[in-house]
């Protein structure tokens, strides 16, 4: 099952010869269409706009404390960049690291393969219960998401209770998460004793106060914690120089998984390495203060195989490609993969606050889902296709990023890739449009020329504003006026005023002018 | 100093009194000013939907229209634009393996400024009424685009000279780092989200009571503008669900030297009490705030005519009859 992804990206392979990720990764239907019915959800409007602002003020005050965030920043670029220019060393480092310390290493090439290896695990280890079924505890984690681990164990006979709260409310609510750092950012506290009240058999009556249901999922969840066999988590790093795992939360319900049961089986993608351990000096400042807007954050985790009489005995770790290699040999996309999961772009984004995360169709929403997915799976899948462009490239998230993913650059560099792949080989009349201006703009006398045609559109439209226009332009004018046209481009009253006497006075130049006419 | 003007495509053919007001300050300050003939447009529009291949003639015709003209620096009034020639267009052309392109287009991206920039980081100026005598009575709210912001990092420039036009009543907009929603061709490959983001800036615009909206960019203030107007003309925005999360609340201040100022606060999504079902500890869950007498007759306007708006030659706003049209101030 050795499968070290990355030895391909030496190869003479082009991205777009390498296997696309699968999972949860792939929008169901073109963003625009996704994106219309959440638009009209005052509540998810209201809930997100409040979560995000808030994370978003608290973000700006602790980054704002720091004389050195920006070389924070470069340094967690650096690292990262280092990692994926020499991933395949570093991956073999820390296989040998992990496995001297007792762990076991699997190497997943997709979706399909690393769900089979954690079936395969959990069957060896958790008791059948009474129910018929096995149980596994799970850590908040993004790898096992974007794998759809929880629906592929249950049709195997095996349940997976989420431990970290959010999860557990997305979970009980049987809906997907919204954001990766909150997934249940969609939901208010009504919302949130509503599921309880129906999903937790022993919850009773609740109010809405956070405590009430904080107290709520803490009784609902210290049973499992004390009784499951069999804990999955993911991974925040892999230290290659140690053979470390690390786990960063809020809750300390991740440190009961990481601790308590005999087996723990992570699942993490090939990405996630940093060199060494120092490197955690730069990334543990910059994911909390990005993240939660958090200093520190409460609880932060690292094992280092299996360690005797503390703790799991039987450590696995499940290495994910799913995509990344693709990714990975992109050179104009590949630093997508430098994410350490922070959420800082996703609110600030202002399609992410009015859409939410649901709209992107995949465990990573916002303005990273829409460069990581298609990266992932390739923008030869027609709907990830769409996700490029669910960005007005206004670069709020880039400001934020920890890890300085020029994520606009990136959109646009895969917008071009989607036009490469070329989905709808019958031209939209903005292709056409845009091929018509292409051939004005290539030449500033063609320009001028379409220009001269301005005193008869002014005088059509009598100069008037215009309120509604067909085909494409509609979708302009849905929403927005347009300015009457002007009698004269400057071009036209340049020409008039300046132009001539200067281009008369100018006689030794090359006049450019159209009166000049000279065709060089 | 010799100065070759970078109208930019929308201004151009769009707002021709946007180049001609930068021309005037430009002269102002005793600078020649020409215009490269031959110029059309800086190719964001292709680059930014993807379209390379298309873009390259482009830039290859900024790149001659700006080689066969002797200038000193050029200028334009987009910050947009000017991000684009530094940002994109070397990028683009080495991405279509013409390298000898990419560097003409890096050294004409060398000496190209957005208007605020060359004023004040070139031509020194601070004082745009003593410097320029700037004129400008009148109640103004700015929205900084985003590619000034986070492109170029204009900071404060283009907000300090418009602060700093003799009679001129600034007045901060609400939430004014948030995008219009404009971004190209997004406003019509995804309408409703861009439509959404515009309805916000709106109704933050609205709560200024300001008689102008400016900024440094003509593409920005033609979707502000549009938007303006058509919810001032139809009372909704029709192309997008009718739904916020901002509410501007107007409060009352006294400021330092004991005036009343009025002073506007943003609130985006629900406060802690908008959680409470109705009826629990005796409140209700606050509605979506409308702002309340919108003003008609707002418009959106270049910073470049209110920089050579005069005494002698003034700028005129609605109030006084100036002529608006799609939102935009003539």
């Amino acid at each position: 099952m050795t499968f070290l992804g990355m030895p391909l990206m030496r190869s003479k392979h082009a991205h777009t010869d390498l296997p696309g990720g699968q999972g949860n990764i792939v929008e169901t239907e073109p963003f625009p269409e996704v994106s219309h019915q959440h638009l009209s959800n005052q509540q998810l409007r209201t809930n997100i706009g409040h979560a995000t602002s808030s994370i978003r003020d608290k973000r700006a005050g602790v980054v704002a404390e720091l004389d050195d965030w920006e070389e924070l920043r470069e340094a967690g670029s650096r690292a990262k960049n280092q990692v994926m220019a020499n991933l395949p060393e570093y991956l073999v480092e820390f296989e040998e690291n992990f496995t001297a310390a007792g762990g076991t290493i699997h190497w997943a090439r997709d979706a399909d393969e690393a769900n089979a290896i954690v079936t395969e695990l959990v069957e060896a280890n958790a008791p059948v219960l009474a129910n018929g079924r096995r149980e596994v505890i799970k850590v908040k984690s993004m790898a096992t998401q974007e794998i759809g681990l929880n629906e592929h164990l249950e049709t195997q006979g095996i349940d997976a209770f989420e431990t970290d709260l959010a999860e557990l409310i997305v979970q009980l609510g049987e809906d997907k998460p919204s954001h990766i750092l909150v997934p249940a950012i969609h939901r208010n506290r009504d919302e949130i004793r509503d599921i309880f009240m129906d999903k937790m058999p022993d919850a009773g009556k609740l109010t809405n106060d956070p405590a009430v249901l904080a107290e709520a999922a803490r009784r609902h969840l210290r049973h499992k914690f004390l009784t499951t066999k069999v804990a999955v988590s993911g991974a925040n790093f892999g230290i290659a120089d140690t053979g470390t795992l690390g786990v960063v939360e809020s809750e300390g319900n991740g440190r009961m998984c990481l601790t308590l049961p005999e087996t723990l089986i992570t699942v993490m993608g090939i990405e996630k390495l940093l060199p060494s351990f120092d490197d955690l000096g730069a990334f543990l400042q910059l994911l909390p203060r990005s993240s939660t807007g958090e200093r520190m954050n409460p609880y932060t985790s690292f094992w280092t195989g299996r360690t005797e009489g503390d703790g799991p005995q039987n450590v696995h770790l499940v290495l994910l490609d799913n995509g990344r290699t693709r990714a990975l040999a992109d050179e104009h996309g590949r630093t997508a993969l430098n994410c350490i999961r922070c959420s800082a772009c996703m609110n600030v984004c202002p399609v992410y606050e009015r859409t939410g995360g649901h709209a992107y169709g995949s465990t990573y929403p916002g303005p990273i889902g829409a460069i990581l997915s298609p990266l992932l799976t390739g923008v030869e899948d027609e709907a990830n296709g769409s996700l490029p462009y669910a960005s007005s490239l206004c670069g709020a998230c880039y400001d934020v990023c920890p890890v300085k993913i020029n994520i606009p650059e990136i959109l646009v560099h895969l917008r071009s890739e989607d036009v490469k792949a070329n989905h709808s080989p019958v031209s939209t009349q903005l292709d056409t449009a845009l091929t018509g201006a292409s051939w004005m703009m290539g030449d500033g006398k063609r320009m001028a020329a379409a220009e001269k045609g301005l005193p008869f559109a002014h005088k059509a439209t009598r100069g008037g504003q215009i309120n509604a226009l067909p085909g494409i332009a509609r979708a302009w004018t849905s929403s927005r006026d347009i300015p009457g046209l002007p009698e004269k481009s400057f071009h036209q009253l340049w020409a008039e005023s300046e132009g001539q006497a200067e281009s008369e006075g100018r006689t030794d130049h090359d006049g450019e002018t159209e009166n000049g006419g000279d065709e060089k | 100093m010799r100065i070759a003007l970078f109208a930019t495509c929308i201004v151009d053919a769009m707002y021709p009194e946007v180049a001609q007001a930068t021309v005037s300050i430009l002269r102002r300050l005793g600078h020649e000013v020409v215009f490269p003939e031959g110029q059309s447009c800086c190719g964001q529009m292709h680059i930014n939907s993807g379209k390379f291949a298309q873009a390259e003639p482009v830039i290859a015709n900024h790149v001659r229209a700006f080689t066969s003209t002797e200038w000193d620096v050029a200028v334009a009034p987009s910050a947009s634009c000017v991000a684009s020639l530094g940002h994109q267009q070397p990028m683009v052309a080495r991405r279509q393996g013409n390298e000898a392109l990419a560097s003409e287009a890096a050294e004409v991206a060398d000496r190209t400024y957005e208007l605020t920039q060359f004023l004040t980081d070139v031509a020194g100026v601070t004082d745009a009424a003593a410097d320029l005598g700037s004129y400008f009575p009148h109640r103004v709210t700015y929205h900084p685009s985003c590619h000034g912001m986070r492109l170029l990092r204009l900071g404060d420039r283009q907000s300090s000279l418009v602060r700093s036009v003799e009679g001129i009543d600034f007045v901060e907009l609400p939430l004014a780092d948030s995008c219009c929603g404009f971004g190209g061709t997004f406003s019509v490959k995804n309408p409703e989200v861009s439509s959404a983001m515009l309805a916000d800036k709106v109704r933050t615009v609205q709560a200024t009571h300001a008689d102008v909206c400016t900024g440094g960019d003509a593409s920005c203030l033609l979707h502000i503008g549009g938007g303006i107007s058509r919810f001032e003309r139809t009372g909704s925005f029709g192309g997008t669900p009718d739904v916020t999360a901002v509410h501007v609340k107007e409060t009352s201040s006294t400021d330092a030297q004991g005036h009343t100022a009025e002073k506007l606060t943003t609130v985006v999504g629900a406060d802690d009490d908008d959680h409470l079902t109705p009826g629990e500890r005796g409140t209700a869950p606050a509605e979506p705030s409308r702002v309340q007498g919108f003003r008609v007759g707002q418009a959106a306007v270049h910073l470049a005519r209110i920089l050579a708006s005069t005494k002698e030659d003034p700028l005129r706003v609605p109030g006084e009859g100036a002529e608006v049209s799609g939102g935009s101030l003539r």
